[in-house]
């Protein structure tokens, strides 16, 4: 009978739609319960696959919101122009199946067997495969020290604000509302520049990583700062996201 | 069109070498800047996926899905590395 | 059985009565999808040409106030990308091939359109001459946008829209037909989107 084929991580598996979890007006989390899924890395994505009734087929990749060993799930942020994005974060109901492939990724990874200290700089989207990041490092009890500096254009559209704001243990969060900041803000304003990151980001001198993830003038901006502040090219891993929001 | 990054690709790139390739070194057979895939320059939205040095601009992979099989054509590689060999 | 994904339907809109008008394997879109293999040139006016060129020589070449000044005219076409969009009555304002070519004697059966960026596409003379091609540099009333191929792509409607070549600079005359940049890598050489032929082989 169809679909009885030995099915590997990386073909396409239909899997149900278990949670859906509001986290600003346009971003949704949904939780996803694939039925051959092999775990993943931090930092990895996976390809949707959304199929018409005419056959009509279109394809996204996006970053996986879940720590290894959690649940797996995406986050997807609702594009105005968008064609999948606005199906995915409004239309998809608990118990509905989506086609998706992976875990994909195996350079903007982290594992916690690396001692080195974190710098994770996101822009808007962008902290969605550093959120499945840090949530590895505090799964598996990792001390190493991480600085989190979100760029997002005001603080509603922060995503995971509140989990977010949870970290006490050895890791640092600030923001950088770019557009409009809440009345008695102390956190930072404006888009990420060299001056910030070298007031925020760990200084080359500890031998950081660094992973940068969002829209891609955003990684470029804050990729060549890092470099400029003394990080070498190969401890910055770079994602860009495009207009899709994912990568 | 703001272009993406070579982890963009990973998926088309297990489709054709069946294997994780984004953390593989390449090497631009035009003027020698070698990387990681992932920070190849690429273009999706096209009748195929380019992907560009970051250092000269020149195209080093082209994807096109030929009736539903991905082929990649790699002339503008001088070298790529081991798969999973990152 | 492949999946279906309840209630999506994607950016489209299905035509009702004009169903005969979108080529097989096609689907209507109301936007206008950019597509790009590559950064988007932006070539100063004061330093764009079209030329007509043959074995290495130049047979004719214009200027952007001397293309402007050749008669142009309005147009309004479908137009059908290889990756499945289609677009109904898109507005363009350009001059038509046969006016570039009436004034060098062109000879050859064949073109390679070549373009800023290095982009190339190959078109039988015949498919571009005859009232069925221009070189375009309005879209909808506006100057074409340089995402969308502007200052000038060449428009080419009853081919497949990856021969409609962005940024184009001119048009090399040839004897045999060569394969242009995306025929070079599988699609079709001619593509022609009422036979559905998008790759080779088709």
């Amino acid at each position: 009978m169809a679909g009885t084929a030995l099915r590997g991580r990386l073909t396409w598996q239909v899997a149900t739609v278990a949670a859906l979890t509001r986290e600003t007006a346009s971003v949704c989390t949904i939780g996803l319960e694939p039925p051959d899924w092999a775990g993943h890395r931090a930092g990895q994505h996976l390809d949707v696959r959304l199929t018409a009734e005419d056959g009509y087929r279109a394809e996204r990749s996006y970053s996986i919101a879940s720590a290894p060993g959690e649940r797996l799930a995406i986050t997807v942020e609702r594009l105005d122009d968008g064609e999948v994005s606005p199906y995915l974060t409004e239309d998809l109901q608990v118990g509905d199946e989506l086609e998706l492939r992976g875990p994909i990724g195996g350079y903007f990874v982290w594992e916690p067997g690396d001692d080195s200290p974190l710098t994770l700089l996101a822009g808007g989207s962008g902290v969605v495969p550093l959120r499945s990041i840090l949530r590895y490092r505090l799964s598996t009890g990792s001390a190493v020290p991480a600085r989190l500096l979100y760029s997002a254009r005001t603080l509603p559209d922060v995503i995971y604000h509140d989990e977010l704001g949870q970290h006490h243990d050895g890791v640092q969060v600030s923001y950088t509302l770019t557009r409009s900041q809440p009345p008695g803000w102390t956190g930072h304003t404006g888009r990420i520049n060299a001056d910030l990151l070298a007031d925020v980001a760990w200084p080359a001198a500890a031998s950081p990583v660094a992973y940068v993830c969002g829209p891609t003038s955003f990684v470029e901006t804050a990729a060549a700062a890092l470099v400029g502040l003394g990080y070498p090219p190969e401890r910055v891993k770079t994602e860009r996201f495009g207009a899709t929001g994912g990568p | 069109m703001e272009p993406l990054d070579g982890n963009a690709i990973g998926g088309p790139l297990i489709d054709v070498f069946g294997a994780e390739m984004t953390g593989v070194i390449g090497t631009c057979g035009y003027c020698g800047d070698t990387g990681p895939v992932a920070e190849l320059v690429v273009y999706r939205q096209a009748p195929g996926t380019v992907a560009r040095c970051r250092a000269c601009g020149n195209i080093v992979m082209v994807f096109v899905k030929v009736r539903g099989t991905t082929c990649v054509d790699l002339m503008g590689m001088a070298s790529l590395g081991q798969p999973g060999a990152a | 059985m492949s999946h279906i994904s309840r209630g999506f339907r994607g950016r489209r809109r299905v035509p009702d009565a004009e169903a005969g008008r979108l080529p097989p394997g096609q689907y209507l879109t109301e936007g206008f999808p950019v597509l790009s293999a590559g950064p988007t040139p932006h070539t100063p006016l004061a330093n764009w040409t079209f030329s007509i060129t043959r074995g290495g020589a130049t047979k004719g070449s214009w200027s952007w106030p001397e293309f402007q000044a050749l008669p142009a005219e309005n147009v309004t076409v479908d137009i059908h990308c290889v990756t499945r969009w289609s677009k109904f009555d898109t507005g363009w304002r350009g001059v038509s091939v046969d006016a570039l070519l009436d004034r060098v004697e062109p000879d050859g059966r064949y073109v390679m359109a070549f373009c800023d960026g290095g982009y190339t596409t190959n078109l039988p003379l015949d498919d571009i001459t005859g009232g069925k091609a221009w070189v375009a540099f309005d879209y909808d009333g506006q100057a074409l946008a340089p995402e969308h191929g502007g200052p000038a792509r060449l428009l080419v409607p009853h081919l497949y829209f990856w021969k409609s070549a962005k940024w184009v600079r001119g048009l090399d005359l040839r004897d045999t037909d060569q394969p242009g940049f995306w025929e070079t890598y599988g699609y079709h050489m001619y593509g022609d989107p009422w036979r559905e032929q998008r790759y080779a082989g088709d």
